[in-house]
């Protein structure tokens, strides 16, 4: 089955023309067929054609799915929200512009929990996406689609966005590969804007090696993005195979509380890097529940005037149909951005964030890498962040303070429990603009370890 | 209506659109008076698509600077942009980007013949679509053109400092003048490319306190608006404080049909924009010499030009005010005045020509073929007009003959009145002129 490859296999089985694509889509189209109405991964699929310019460019047409935020041109985009149940795009958001040129063909619009609020997919307005690893299990979100796709092979990779945690937590959860960038190194055009300070585009793939490659692809100054970068984009495939002999790796967070499940399975990980002659350190960082308190009060004020754009004038469907989530958001942050709380709630919370930012600086004085489990333990199981209001924020503690401070991170699969076949996931986060380090570091794991599938069938 | 025993207490919030080239956050057309068709000028961005993201444009800030080193004002050397959240039809995104706390230029001054008024603040923003209520096929509707949203417009705030209606009509008119003379807006009134409003109250003559009021007058569309606003709103507050009440705190509009202003919105349902820094723009950082660099660009402006050319050519402010409002037309009018002193005109003189239109010209003509009108069309006596005219009547009146014969329609007999006319007069004159000046006296 030719849709198991992963996207460099499948390039590199292309150019010596052992099989075609229209191989390579007609077995991805029957995976879809075959799982999809069970997964719910697809909101929508493409009818495009693939393009004679896709066909020729680097990915070959290769068949990408993409999270349903990003605008396509012609193809429904509806942020898992009936709101936009109607909206057909007239333009291209920037990275899908870039994907596009670089052949990238997308072959449909993944679930994701409505309009990125979430970590479970269970906020989407069309019914959740199920976990492929364990169908009784979420498969994580906000990009839960795009990481469900990967792991269940409906795709050769995918596109999902990150504001604190909802690449790397649903990656870690599907038993993939979820890179998030530094905020600025993607352009955020054409997303909808969820928290538009930490909004990050990047790849959700079956290899370190895959993210590499499309974040070649994807990452760049966008002139209709001022936040955007202008630091040179390196071709990230340099950083794969490379010895990391003499690297300083400190693993944070294993001491908090909430880690008891995985925290001795992680550790056992953490290990092949000494054998990779790395030196390990157990160091304290700033506590990440503090976090959550940024965090949610910066993208709860962030949503509430980003969404104000949907007041029933346009895009047909008005406001009754947000959902549940959404307002909750909404009304929260309408009340922390209110005259007389903002400077308690809103600027607070700023003035938190250069703190955490600030220990970063510190600790990537010490150290190449920081590493932490992704999340605080294995995939959920279904139904289960409809009790807790704050579902999210606590599956995404680990990862929301590399967040708030840009920073990039990658989250690989390291663990799998033989008996429910659910996986962990490690973070491995770098200063600004060091995705080199975390695909380094990523990769020597992935490659020294058993725990990628599509390493080790 | 007796003199009032109360003075005006008022501040001005005046809105002007930025003629830059494409809009303030996107590439679009800045053009929105100029376009065939609504909403041709719109993007993602400025139409607030999900996934528009707006990016500064650079101009617009510097035009900001510019006017604010102009109006004598401090500048920030870090600034940002802020949302500014609220709901209404004719704003995409439901915010505005505006600028909260650190505008781009603060504490300035303007001076006006009535004193001094002190700038608060000069801020960046963008402007709104512009809705248009119809009847279509017998159906109330409201459309919306967006090819106004996103324009750049800055606001610029005063002091309280304006003492009298006459007083802001003055001030509007000189921000207008500066504005067009900076080349960075063309403030067309008319349509709302400059927008003014006036928060007016009134206290007993020796009081210095601000009073504990004061109502907004928003949207005036004309320099006359606003001053009679200002009257009107004045003997309104006058007749309620006399009364012993408190007149209500309020946004008022001008009635210029009735000539009278309205209550639009009271206070106590004031919105609550919830401002946060816009978290799509980078803040704005300045250093010092970038700020000099602009100030350097500064042109000459007009009050310093008109005093320097009175010192440099004699010529008076009273003429000089009146001869341009433009750059390019200043720099025209002064090759006019180098070139006349060269010649060994008096300047002003030349000047004074040119304000009472005694000689026509263009500014597009060159400077060389207009002084050369002038000469020879003055190689004359000074002579007067009314001196002109005395002599004209008195060649009528002793040809009244003739006279009724021209009127018979004998008009070349205006040769003949010509003739006697510069005989009586016995000086070199503009037989052009005198020519005008006859056939008025012959047609009344």
């Amino acid at each position: 089955m030719l849709n198991t490859l992963t996207l460099k296999q499948a390039l590199d089985k292309l150019e010596k023309k052992e099989i075609t694509l229209q191989d390579i889509n007609s077995d991805v189209k029957s995976a879809i067929e075959k799982l999809n109405k069970d997964l719910n991964v697809y909101l929508t699929l493409n009818e495009q054609k693939i393009t004679d310019q896709e066909t020729t460019a680097p990915l070959a047409g290769l068949p990408i799915a993409v999270k349903d935020n990003y605008c396509t041109r012609d193809l429904r985009t509806t942020a898992s929200s009936t709101v936009l149940d109607n909206f057909i795009p007239q333009y291209d958001s920037t990275v899908i512009t870039k994907l596009k040129k670089a052949g990238g063909h997308i072959v449909g619009k993944t679930n994701l929990d409505a309009w990125a609020h979430g970590s479970s997919t269970e906020t989407s307005q069309y019914g959740r996406t199920l976990n492929p690893r364990n169908t009784d299990h979420l498969p994580g979100g906000s990009s839960g689609g795009s990481a469900a796709a990967v792991a269940a092979d409906l795709c050769l990779a995918s596109l999902g966005t990150e504001t604190a945690g909802s690449i790397r937590q649903p990656s870690s959860w599907c038993g993939v590969v979820g890179l998030k960038p530094t905020y600025g190194r993607c352009s955020r055009y054409g997303v909808v804007a969820m928290a538009s300070s930490t909004d990050s585009p990047g790849p959700i793939t079956k290899t370190v090696e895959d993210s590499a490659i499309i974040l070649n692809y994807i990452a760049g100054h966008d002139k209709y993005d001022g936040t955007t970068s202008n630091q040179e984009v390196p071709d990230f495939t340099q950083f794969l195979d490379q010895d990391i002999k003499g690297m300083k790796i400190g693993v944070v967070y294993t001491d908090i509380e909430g880690l008891e499940e995985i925290k001795e399975l992680f550790i056992e990980q953490v290990k092949i890097f000494e054998k990779l002659g790395a030196t390990v350190e157990f160091v304290k960082a700033m506590d990440p529940h503090h976090a959550i308190g940024v965090y949610t009060i910066i993208q709860r004020g962030e949503v509430s005037s980003n969404l104000g754009r949907f007041d029933g004038i346009r895009y047909g469907n008005d406001r009754s149909f947000f959902g549940h989530e959404a307002k909750n958001r909404i009304m929260l942050g309408t009340y922390t951005l209110s005259k007389g709380y903002a400077d308690q709630y809103y600027n607070t919370a700023q003035k938190v964030r250069t703190l955490f930012i600030e220990d970063y600086q510190k600790l990537f004085q010490d150290y190449d890498v920081l590493i932490s489990p992704t999340s605080p333990g294995y995939a959920k199981k279904v139904g289960v962040s409809e009790s807790s209001a704050m579902f999210g924020e606590l599956e995404d503690m680990l990862l929301e303070p590399s967040s708030i401070a840009g920073l990039p991170g990658i989250s690989v699969p390291c663990y799998r429990d033989p008996k429910t076949n659910l996986y962990l996931g490690m973070n491995i986060v770098a200063p600004m603009f060091r995705e080199d380090l975390v695909i380094k570091v990523g990769d020597a794991f992935e490659k020294n370890t058993k725990w990628n599938t599509w390493r080790n069938k | 209506m007796s003199k009032s025993n109360y003075n005006l207490v008022c501040g001005m919030e005046v809105h002007a659109e930025l003629k830059t080239n494409s809009k303030m956050f996107c590439g679009c057309k800045n053009d929105p008076f100029g376009a065939q068709k609504p909403n041709i000028y719109t993007c993602p961005v400025c139409l607030g698509m999900p996934g528009g993201i707006p990016v500064a444009n650079k101009q617009a800030i510097e035009w900001t600077i510019k006017l604010g080193l102009a109006l004598n004002c401090k500048i920030n050397l870090f600034s940002k942009f802020d949302r500014k959240n609220y709901f209404y039809p004719d704003l995409p995104k439901a915010y505005q980007i505006s600028q909260y706390d650190i505008p781009f230029c603060y504490d300035g001054v303007i001076e006006t013949s009535y004193g001094p008024i002190r700038i608060t603040r000069i801020h960046l923003e963008e402007d709104t679509g512009k809705l248009l209520h119809k009847k279509i096929k017998g159906e109330d509707v409201s459309l919306i053109d967006f090819n106004r949203s996103s324009v750049p417009l800055i606001e610029i705030v005063t002091e309280p400092d304006i003492k009298s209606p006459e007083q802001a009509k003055e001030y509007g008119k000189a921000l207008r003048d500066i504005i067009r003379y900076l080349g960075i807006g063309d403030c067309d009134m008319e349509q709302g490319g400059m927008r003014l409003e006036a928060n007016i109250s009134i206290r007993k003559e020796g009081e210095s306190e601000l009073p504990n009021y004061k109502t907004e007058v928003k949207n005036i569309n004309s320099f006359r608006f606003v001053e009679q606003a200002i009257k009107y709103e004045m003997e309104r507050q006058e007749e309620i404080l006399e009364e012993g009440k408190t007149p209500k705190q309020e946004t008022r509009g001008w009635d210029s049909d009735k000539s009278v202003t309205f209550s639009q919105r009271t206070k106590e349902d004031a919105e609550d924009y919830r401002y946060f820094p816009d978290p799509d723009l980078p803040p704005i950082r300045f250093t010092k010499e970038q700020i000099e660099q602009i100030r350097d660009e500064l042109p000459e402006l007009p009050v310093v030009l008109v005093s320097r050319w009175e010192k440099q050519y004699n010529v008076e402010p009273r003429f000089s005010e009146l001869l341009f409002s433009s750059q390019d037309e200043a720099k025209w009018i002064e090759d006019i005045f180098i070139m006349s002193e060269r010649e060994g005109i008096k300047v002003n003189k030349i000047a004074n020509t040119m304000v009472n239109k005694k000689i026509d010209f263009k500014y597009s003509d060159k400077p060389s073929d207009l002084v050369a009108k002038y000469k020879s069309a003055n190689a004359t006596d000074d002579i007067s007009d009314e001196e002109f005219i005395s002599v004209i009547k008195k060649v009528l009146e002793n040809n009244s003959d003739a006279v009724a014969r021209y009127k018979d329609g004998q008009t070349q007999l205006v040769n003949f009145f010509f003739g006697q006319t510069m005989k009586t007069l016995g000086k070199k004159v503009d037989a052009g002129y005198l020519k005008k000046l006859l056939q008025k006296e012959l047609e009344k």
